[in-house]
């Protein structure tokens, strides 16, 4: 049985969790004026050591990210948090930013200080209010107690942040699309290389890490590399968060060491709604491809969900139980990469649009037999051949669904129509009707 | 250029003080986007040729960029975005009934705004919130764990000209003119008003607690 480990989400029930004051007397900022006396270098291994790995969803080494700055020159470089946080069944950020935005900011100061940044940017998504009223206000409590502006705590280092709100686009979430959009530009993704590291923000060199990897050095630095990786398995270090959605008893967020397993998960979280089967789920959101029952003791690390045909992702669990029809979870997850491609590239573009009008007509029983070839030959055209990861994150879900599931999509296609009842999976009672299932057609 | 002369330099001190954030003017566009809505209720004309003049850029580049995000509305909006979350994991917790009924019961579709001017009903994408589904925003605000009943209360007291108030968030969602201010980076001075924390965002640090786990120290 493994242990749950509260670090991020240590605070979160605390009296005013978000205010300054209360972060301080769990000891935060602590970290911070112990960065402020080691050498920048000394930070940046430090991380490398701990063997942190972003929390955005590719798991990329933080450390040695920050490592692949060239040296000074002098000129501005940039720190850029990506708090874009808008893949499907992805929810961890946010309740981050709104309980302990302060933790945020905190690694955003000793992350600036190591890789030798003077202006750091905080990209949120526009759609959360409420989380960017928290995070303005924590950066004004911040620089008034003096852990950010000039001369930060007497050490001469200088740190403006800026907390920039979105408008509403999933691709803003890709890194350089991210900083085309801070830019004030359509959020398209650039051609890599050159990387961030070398030129991203004006193009200049740019470290870009999610808002769980930011989050997640004041307590390296405090605790130390040999407290973190205590934590995880051999290659996956650390304590993460995993978000369960869906057809559980208590849905939420439940912070582990990398490694956990579902069925622990699940136990923890009271079980299977009702009762019933799982069925499938997503590892890491949406652009990951499903898993079923038998993973249930795959141990949630970037090895072993990759060695088991998935990704970690962004440990963003959805959960859907035997009630779900898996062709109507697909079909919208498609509808959404269709909605949010951003029309750059072309197999993302018209595949997405074809994607989405074979799995609308497959949902509704309008269906052939070849259309379910024609949805893994179109994924074949998308996936490898797209611009972004967007592309081949929209393949994921239907390949793997048709491979786990395929009697399900020929069943569609011969009863023509969906064999199951909408209102079953709901959380609520409700009469299914008609006009139920036209309503979206 | 149509704003009167007050408001005229309201707009210009408040962008001028968004330009100042940023190390590039062009960087200030969006926040500018979103004061324009503040003020204007979408992204008029006006509000475009505007922000060109701030950012120097022509009203086709702004242009351009405005209608690329789904938050700049090229229509006069309504006082109260309402947004069905219709995601696959709120749609299948829910979030399809919900949608139908609200739909149904504002007599409009997505992207339509009610005749009196109060709703503009919007089928959202996953707006990170999935432990609470099925959801529903308005005002940007979360309305978490919803039924089609919760829904159409809330819709109904938007209707009737009551305030509503959110789950997680402040004490009341504030009109879509005052968030878009708040989008473009002005504190409102609400951000210590709260619900109280949601059981889902507390659950796994409530069992640790329960089961005297904590990470080694
Ligand atoms: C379509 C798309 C959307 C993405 N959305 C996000 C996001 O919302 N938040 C995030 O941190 N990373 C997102 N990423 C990953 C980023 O490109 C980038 O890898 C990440 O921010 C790096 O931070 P990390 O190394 O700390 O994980 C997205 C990638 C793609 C292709
Ligand atoms: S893969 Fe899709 S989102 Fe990415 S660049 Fe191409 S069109 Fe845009
Ligand atoms: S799917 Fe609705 S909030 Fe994520």
């Amino acid at each position: 049985m493994t242990d749950l480990t509260p670090v991020l989400s240590a605070t979160w029930d605390a009296e005013q969790s978000w205010k300054l004051g209360t972060y301080e007397n769990a000891g935060g900022y602590g970290a911070l004026k112990k960065a402020l006396g080691l050498a920048p270098a000394d930070i940046v291994q430090a991380v490398k050591d701990s063997g942190l790995r972003g929390r955005g969803g590719a798991g990329f080494p933080t450390g040695m990210k920050w490592g692949f700055l060239p040296p000074d020159d002098g000129k501005p470089r940039y720190l850029v948090v990506n708090a874009d946080e808008s893949e499907p069944g992805t929810c961890k950020d946010i309740p981050t930013m709104l309980s302990a935005p302060h933790v945020l900011v905190e690694g955003v100061a000793i992350t600036s200080y190591a890789i030798g940044c003077n202006h750091a940017f905080i990209y949120v998504r526009g759609e959360v209010v409420h989380v960017y009223r928290r995070l303005l206000q924590a950066v004004r409590e911040a620089y008034e107690a003096g852990h950010l502006g000039k001369d930060i705590h007497g050490s001469g280092y200088d740190l403006d942040v800026t907390v920039h709100a979105g408008a509403g686009a999933y691709i803003c979430g890709e890194e350089t699309a991210l900083l085309d959009s801070l830019e004030g530009r359509r959020g398209q993704p650039r051609l890599k290389p050159p990387f961030p590291a070398v030129e991203g923000l004006y193009a200049r060199p740019t470290v870009v890490n999610n808002v769980e990897s930011i989050s997640s050095v004041p307590a390296i630095i405090d605790k130390g590399v040999e407290w973190f990786t205590s934590m995880g398995t051999e290659r996956s270090k650390g304590m993460g968060l995993f978000s369960l959605s869906g057809h559980i008893e208590r849905p939420g967020q439940y912070e582990a060491p990398l490694g956990i397993t579902l069925r622990e998960l699940i136990d923890m979280a009271g079980g299977m709604r009702g009762g019933k089967q799982l069925k499938f789920w997503t590892p890491g959101g949406s652009s990951t491809p499903l898993f079923t029952d038998e993973h249930l003791d795959t141990p949630l690390d970037y090895e072993s969900v990759g060695a088991a045909g998935s990704m970690l992702g962004t440990r963003a669990l959805q959960i859907f139980d035997e009630t779900t029809c898996v062709v109507r979870a697909v079909s919208r997850w498609t509808e959404f990469y269709k909605h949010e491609s951003c029309g750059k590239c072309t197999p993302c573009r018209e595949g997405t649009f074809w994607l989405d009008q074979i799995l609308e007509r497959l949902e509704h029983g309008h269906g052939t037999e070849a259309d379910i070839q024609q949805l893994l030959d179109t994924c074949d055209s998308i996936l490898g051949r797209s611009f972004c990861a967007l592309g081949d994150g929209a393949t994921s879900s239907i390949t793997s669904s048709v491979t786990l599931f395929r009697e399900e999509y020929e069943q569609h296609v011969t009863e023509g129509r969906c064999p199951f009842d909408r209102a079953e999976s709901a959380l609520f009672d409700y009469e299914t009707s008609e006009a139920t299932e036209e309503a979206h057609a | 250029m149509t704003y009167d002369a007050d408001a005229l330099a309201q707009l210009e001190s408040d962008a001028a003080e968004i330009i100042a954030r940023y190390p590039v003017k062009r960087s200030a566009l969006l926040p500018l986007l979103h004061l324009v809505q503040s003020v204007d209720g979408y992204v008029s004309p006006d509000g475009i040729a505007f922000c060109a003049r701030q950012v120097e850029l022509t009203s086709a580049e702004v242009s351009a960029v405005a209608t690329f995000y789904t938050q700049y509305k090229r229509r006069p909006n309504g006082e109260y975005q309402v947004g069905v979350c219709t995601n696959t994991l709120c749609a299948i917790m829910g979030g399809d009934e919900i949608w139908r009924q609200v739909s149904e019961h504002c007599g409009v579709g997505h992207d339509e705004t009610t005749a009196d001017g109060k709703i503009t009903l919007e089928r959202l994408e996953c707006n990170a919130a999935c432990d609470y589904a099925p959801v529903m925003m308005v005002n940007w605000e979360f309305f978490d764990n919803m039924t089609p009943d919760r829904a159409l209360r809330v819709v109904d007291d938007i209707l009737e000209g009551r305030d509503v108030k959110p789950t997680r968030g402040p004490a009341k969602v504030a009109s879509f003119k005052e968030v878009s201010r708040v989008l473009a980076g002005f504190e409102d001075g609400r951000a210590d008003e709260d619900q109280g924390i949601g059981e889902p965002t507390v659950v796994g640090l409530t069992i640790a607690r329960e089961q005297g786990w904590e990470a080694s120290k």
